[in-house]
């Protein structure tokens, strides 16, 4: 009936403090996909989450996760999550492996040594399976985290600020074993404040900022229908002004006279010929063209600037 | 039930517990015999019997349980509030797992500690006074149920305490006391009757007469009233951790 694998209906959550930090947040998640969550610090990211995994307590609103209620049917719920938090929460006097088995035990599998050696090979922690986690660099313990919360097989695992004060080596990594596991049908909901990082992972992201989900779209088409394209002109021959009779294009040009811009939305491809045709006619020359995309940052900046 | 947490949590936690096997066993056996010693071999050897039994001997049952009493409630206290102090009981938050099979784990865990090091004292004890247990089984069964009432009692102090100094505050300034005026070291009947009438609202008074009358046959109040009072403390103890628990007391927003 439920064909999503998180599904959270009109959730808010009110701090006992009295900070409203989620408001009426509706959010659906594909099986299989990646998911980024973005937004500035305080924006009630970890909130959302910690709520879904059960370290927070819900406030009104419902949510489902494979058709199950995380509530009444949560014990079948939780053996289906894994969660890396943000912070580096790891018992500081355990080995390694000692860790890692307690969390296959607690999600309620059966021991299974050679998934665990898998896993933490795959993770580069098979050569440090015997070492205390005291010893380890924070990277190392990140990497841990993420052994935790594969140790039981989850479908859905959830990472909170997963490469936050991470190495640009461990990053490529852990982008790496990301799309792993969504390529073997895991679903991935990441929450990051790095645009470069959703830009590059995910296949949907989810803006939310004050505890409001702006907009949850795939990136794809976030990108194009918010992400409006720049043609620059290189003139040949610097100009003083715009001709009146290209003032419809709405160009702008450089200080120098030497470049030309003209913003334009990327479906509207067939307005550059007629612009172009237009410039010959004004016989103003150019010696080279190209175009610039506006990143999920620029297009971040707006949304959130305008929620403001 | 999810047998498999519920395994894993207390393999966690013996672990823990043989990590730190020295101290936790070793400064509890050194000082109990120099109380036996001190009290048993210099001093009690000057003292009255009391109900027929020597001095020395009259005081293993009191100081095995000063023993585990404080042990228990110290190490199963600890044992949950590591995990809040350093954030790790995240991982417990969010596993499919009930309050019943979260305190057997860690509950079970501190108790079986308890009761190995009761047997212990118990062995070294004999090697400085002369002594034997009546009744075997039922000293057995009394160190299982005070263990584990005692480690249910410092899993709610680990998760009721917010700081060290809360933590280590119940053991020194509870626990020691009602031990020593619970009748560990004297009979209540050596006392005027007025403190006689206040001593048996002391519950340690049920537990030592309860454990001191497996070893020896003599008890101030009747074994069966001990056992019930004991039973009692055991189910108001369970009953408020899982009721902290339930409702994620302190350790949820
Ligand atoms: N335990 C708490 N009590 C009160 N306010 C909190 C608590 N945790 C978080 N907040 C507040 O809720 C807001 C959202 O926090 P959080 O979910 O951690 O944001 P993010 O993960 O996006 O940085 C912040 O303003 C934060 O200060
Ligand atoms: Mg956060």
């Amino acid at each position: 009936m439920n064909s999503y694998i998180l599904d959270i209906q009109n959730l808010s959550k009110q701090y006992p403090s009295g900070h409203k930090a989620l408001n009426d947040v509706s959010l659906q998640v594909e099986r299989g996909k990646i998911l980024a969550l973005l937004g500035p610090n305080g924006a009630g990211k970890t909130t959302l989450i910690s709520i879904v995994c059960g370290l927070v307590k819900p406030g009104p609103g419902s949510i489902q996760v494979d058709g199950l209620d995380v509530i009444r049917d949560y014990r079948e719920v939780r053996k289906k999550i894994g969660l890396v938090p943000q912070e580096l929460s790891v018992s500081m006097f355990e080995t390694v492996w000692d860790t890692v088995t307690l969390s296959r035990g607690m999600f309620g599998k059966p021991a299974d040594p050679v998934y665990l050696e898998s896993l933490l090979r795959e993770l580069s922690l098979w050569d440090k399976r015997k070492s205390k986690i005291m010893t380890l660099s924070g990277g190392m313990k990140r990497r841990v985290l993420i052994a935790k919360a594969l140790s039981h097989q989850p479908d859905i695992l959830f990472l909170d600020e997963p490469t936050a004060g991470v190495d640009v080596e461990l990053r490529r990594d852990m982008w790496g074993l990301i799309r792993r596991l969504r390529d073997n049908g895991v679903t991935i909901i990441l929450t990051t404040h790095y645009i470069e990082e959703a830009e590059e992972m995910a296949d949907r992201i989810g803006v939310i900022n004050k505890g409001e989900l702006i907009l949850v779209e795939e990136k794809n088409t976030l990108m194009t229908r918010l992400g409006s394209k720049n043609l620059i002109l290189e003139l040949a021959e610097p100009i003083q002004q715009i001709p009146e009779a290209l003032a419809p294009y709405g160009l702008t040009l450089s200080k120098d006279g030497a470049q030309l811009v003209y913003t334009y939305d990327s479906h509207a491809g067939h307005e550059i010929s007629v612009l172009l045709r237009a410039l010959q006619e004004q016989g103003i020359e150019y010696r080279d063209l190209h175009t610039r995309q506006s990143s999920l940052e620029d297009i971040f900046v707006n949304l959130v600037a305008e929620g403001v | 039930m999810n047998h498999h947490a519920v395994k894993a949590i207390y393999h966690f936690e013996m672990a823990r517990t043989f990590r730190t096997l020295m101290q936790s066993l070793a400064s509890p056996i050194l000082s109990t015999s120099l109380y036996f010693i001190v009290f048993g071999g210099a001093i009690g050897s000057r003292m009255m019997d009391i109900d027929g039994v020597s001095y020395a001997a009259y005081i293993v049952p009191g100081l095995i349980l000063i023993t585990v009493l404080t042990e228990s409630t110290s190490n199963a206290s600890l044992g949950i509030y590591m995990p809040k102090f350093t954030g790790t009981i995240y991982e417990v938050l969010s596993a499919p797992i009930t309050p019943f099979e979260i305190i057997l784990g860690y509950v079970g865990a501190a108790a079986t500690k308890s009761v190995l090091l009761g047997l212990l004292i118990l062995v070294s004890a004999r090697l400085f006074v002369d002594f034997s247990v009546l009744y075997p089984l039922w000293m057995l069964l009394f160190l299982v149920v005070i263990s584990v009432t005692f480690s249910l009692f410092g899993f709610i102090l680990g998760l009721w305490a917010d700081s060290f100094e809360r933590l280590g505050i119940i053991p020194t300034m509870v626990i020691t006391p009602l031990v020593f005026l619970g009748g560990s070291f004297y009979s209540i009947s050596m006392l005027p009757p007025l403190w006689q009438t206040i001593t048996m609202f002391n519950p340690v008074v049920y537990l030592v007469n309860g454990f001191r009358w497996s070893f020896y046959g003599v008890a101030d109040v009747h074994v069966g009233f001990s056992l019930a009072m004991i039973t009692l403390f055991l189910v108001t103890c369970f009953s408020i951790a899982w009721w902290m628990l339930r409702t994620s007391y302190k350790i949820k927003n």
